[in-house]
């Protein structure tokens, strides 16, 4: 990520900061750290900032009146930061069935990478993932942090319907379909929690900078552990994360 | 008397509309929020409705409706012949319909999407701060038969109207979308700048509230960019050359080089263009 990012507007009502085409966990630090800073200089009712890899976005209800003195107060706040060593977050720790029956696309990537499905899957939850953003649908996390071994290209043509939970693999990303949805990620199991419901606040329990850990757990457990979600008995393990340690 | 609207027929695509969704773009909630601002505030201003006052957009054919209470409505935007009990309307103006009477549209005039205001604004839910119909998180997606709306009148109180305001048409008419380079905008080649500033291109008819997308593709060697934000107005160009608008209803981030961003005049005059029809792109610098 570059020292010095590029702010530039985007329309009449957004202002976009850009550190350059790279990121990394450390680079995610330093964004989360600017985003805050300029959140907590705004008014909040007028605007939202949002982050993706290595950009932030600062978008307004309306026309932005004063663009010039608004991007120079932005490069005020921004070069004046001290970026603390520390981020808190949360480990969240996802059940997944990689069961065949949910892991459509499991033999497929077992011919294509010469690796067996037990390795897959194994490949698959051993890594601490980290959650960069939320996007492409409400509660989708983009995160960071598959093995090389499991990179796959999307399928040439998209499945008309992957369903809700569906864990997948899309070149270098992992993720969660939070709900139904057309879709051209290779399907490897399924993860029975919650990503996105529009009667809680927050809608979603993830934020930028946590971390997410995956366990597999057999068919029988999957389809105990959706009834307790559906009762809301179910409990998400997380556990208190601090980066930079 | 209960304030309510019936639907008779549903028409084409009508939903209801507010300013958009503000402070959940962050869980990947788009911002939804009428097409075309303009129309929307004219519908306000003349009914002195506050300017977030939710409103109807209705696309190209309009509904039938039939009003369970008097109500003082207003329609702007595109004119799709608006009719009371089979009487024509006036566009642009304040006007009072009696508990009874049925509003319904006739054939397309000019542009593609209408606004319906009424005296207080819509009350559907408020759902994250706004009360626009999205697919997926309201109840609602668009008008169906037999559905039921709920207006409230008392709400609005004693704002001024302003119903002799000089109401600009001719952008229905415009086929220059006004344009700033976009994030990528640098990475095309000099030749390609150019021309995607002299073609001409024309709407798909799979454009929807998400994406206007455009007929002609414009070969490019662009290179996918790692995932950034986009916002309604962002023009992306797919790797196979498609021109991609995106419009309210559109993600919060996409992976597709971004070569131009809409001014705000610019999604509202895109907004009111039918399928098959031809535009051109015209830069803006900032």
């Amino acid at each position: 990520m570059q020292d010095f990012p590029e702010i530039s507007p985007m329309g009449e009502r957004a202002i976009l900061i850009e550190f350059g085409q790279n990121y990394s966990s450390e680079g995610l630090r330093k964004l989360l750290f600017y985003k805050d800073l300029i959140e907590n200089y705004s008014v909040k009712e007028k605007l939202e900032v949002i982050n993706t890899y290595s950009s932030i976005l600062i978008s307004y209800m309306f026309t932005i009146e004063d663009v010039y003195g608004e991007i120079s107060r932005l490069k005020g706040l921004i070069s004046q930061a001290n970026i603390p060593k520390n981020l808190n977050s949360q480990i969240f720790h996802l059940p997944v069935c990689y069961d065949v029956d949910f892991g459509l696309d499991l033999e497929l990537i077992s011919a294509e990478k010469n690796l067996s499905i037990d390795e897959i899957i194994e490949l698959h939850y051993a890594p601490l993932y980290q959650v960069y953003f939320i996007g492409f649908l409400p509660g989708f996390l983009y995160l960071g942090g598959l093995d090389k071994k499991l990179q796959i290209s999307r399928k040439d043509t998209p499945r008309k319907s992957v369903e809700k939970g569906a864990v997948g693999i899309g070149e270098n990303q992992t993720g969660i379909y939070p709900k139904s949805s057309p879709g051209g990620w290779q399907i490897i199991g399924k993860c029975p929690v919650i990503f996105f419901d529009k009667n809680q606040d927050p809608p979603s329990p993830f934020s930028p900078g946590d971390m997410v850990r995956f366990f597999p757990v057999p068919k029988k457990q999957f389809f105990e552990i959706e009834r307790q979600i559906k009762k809301g008995s179910y409990e998400l393990k997380t556990e208190v994360y601090e980066a930079g340690n | 008397m209960k304030q309510e609207i019936e639907v008779l027929q549903p028409g084409l695509f009508s939903c209801i509309q507010d300013l958009g969704r503000f402070g959940y773009q962050k869980y990947g909630v788009p911002q939804s929020g009428v097409m075309d601002r303009y129309a929307m505030r004219l519908c306000n201003l003349i009914l002195g409705n506050p300017q977030e006052a939710a409103v109807m957009e209705i696309t190209f054919q309009g509904p039938q409706l039939k009003f369970g209470a008097p109500a003082l409505i207003c329609i702007c935007g595109a004119d799709l012949s608006p009719q009371l009990n089979r009487n024509p309307l006036p566009m642009g103006e304040m006007i009072h319909v009696s508990a009874g009477e049925v509003l319904s549209f006739g054939n397309r005039q000019s542009g593609f999407r209408a606004y319906l205001g009424i005296k207080g604004g819509f009350k559907s839910e408020m759902l994250m701060g706004s009360r626009s119909w999205y697919e997926g998180l309201t109840e609602h997606l668009r008008l169906k038969k037999g559905m039921r709306l709920i207006f409230d009148s008392g709400e609005a109180g004693n704002r001024e109207t302003h119903s002799h305001l000089k109401i600009d048409l001719d952008y229905l008419q415009s086929t220059e979308i006004e344009a700033y380079p976009g994030p990528e905008f640098e990475k095309l080649s000099r030749q390609e700048q150019k021309n995607l500033l002299q073609d001409s291109f024309s709407i798909h008819k799979s454009s929807n509230r998400m994406a206007i997308q455009m007929v002609e593709t414009f070969e490019n060697q662009l290179e996918s960019i790692i995932t950034g934000p986009v916002v309604p107005g962002t023009v992306q160009l797919t790797p196979s050359g498609k021109l991609i608008v995106l419009m309210k209803d559109c993600q919060t981030t996409g992976g597709y080089p971004r070569v131009l961003q809409l001014s705000e005049i610019g999604q509202q005059v895109l907004s009111q263009k039918m399928p098959g029809e031809k535009i051109r792109f015209r830069k803006l610098d900032y």
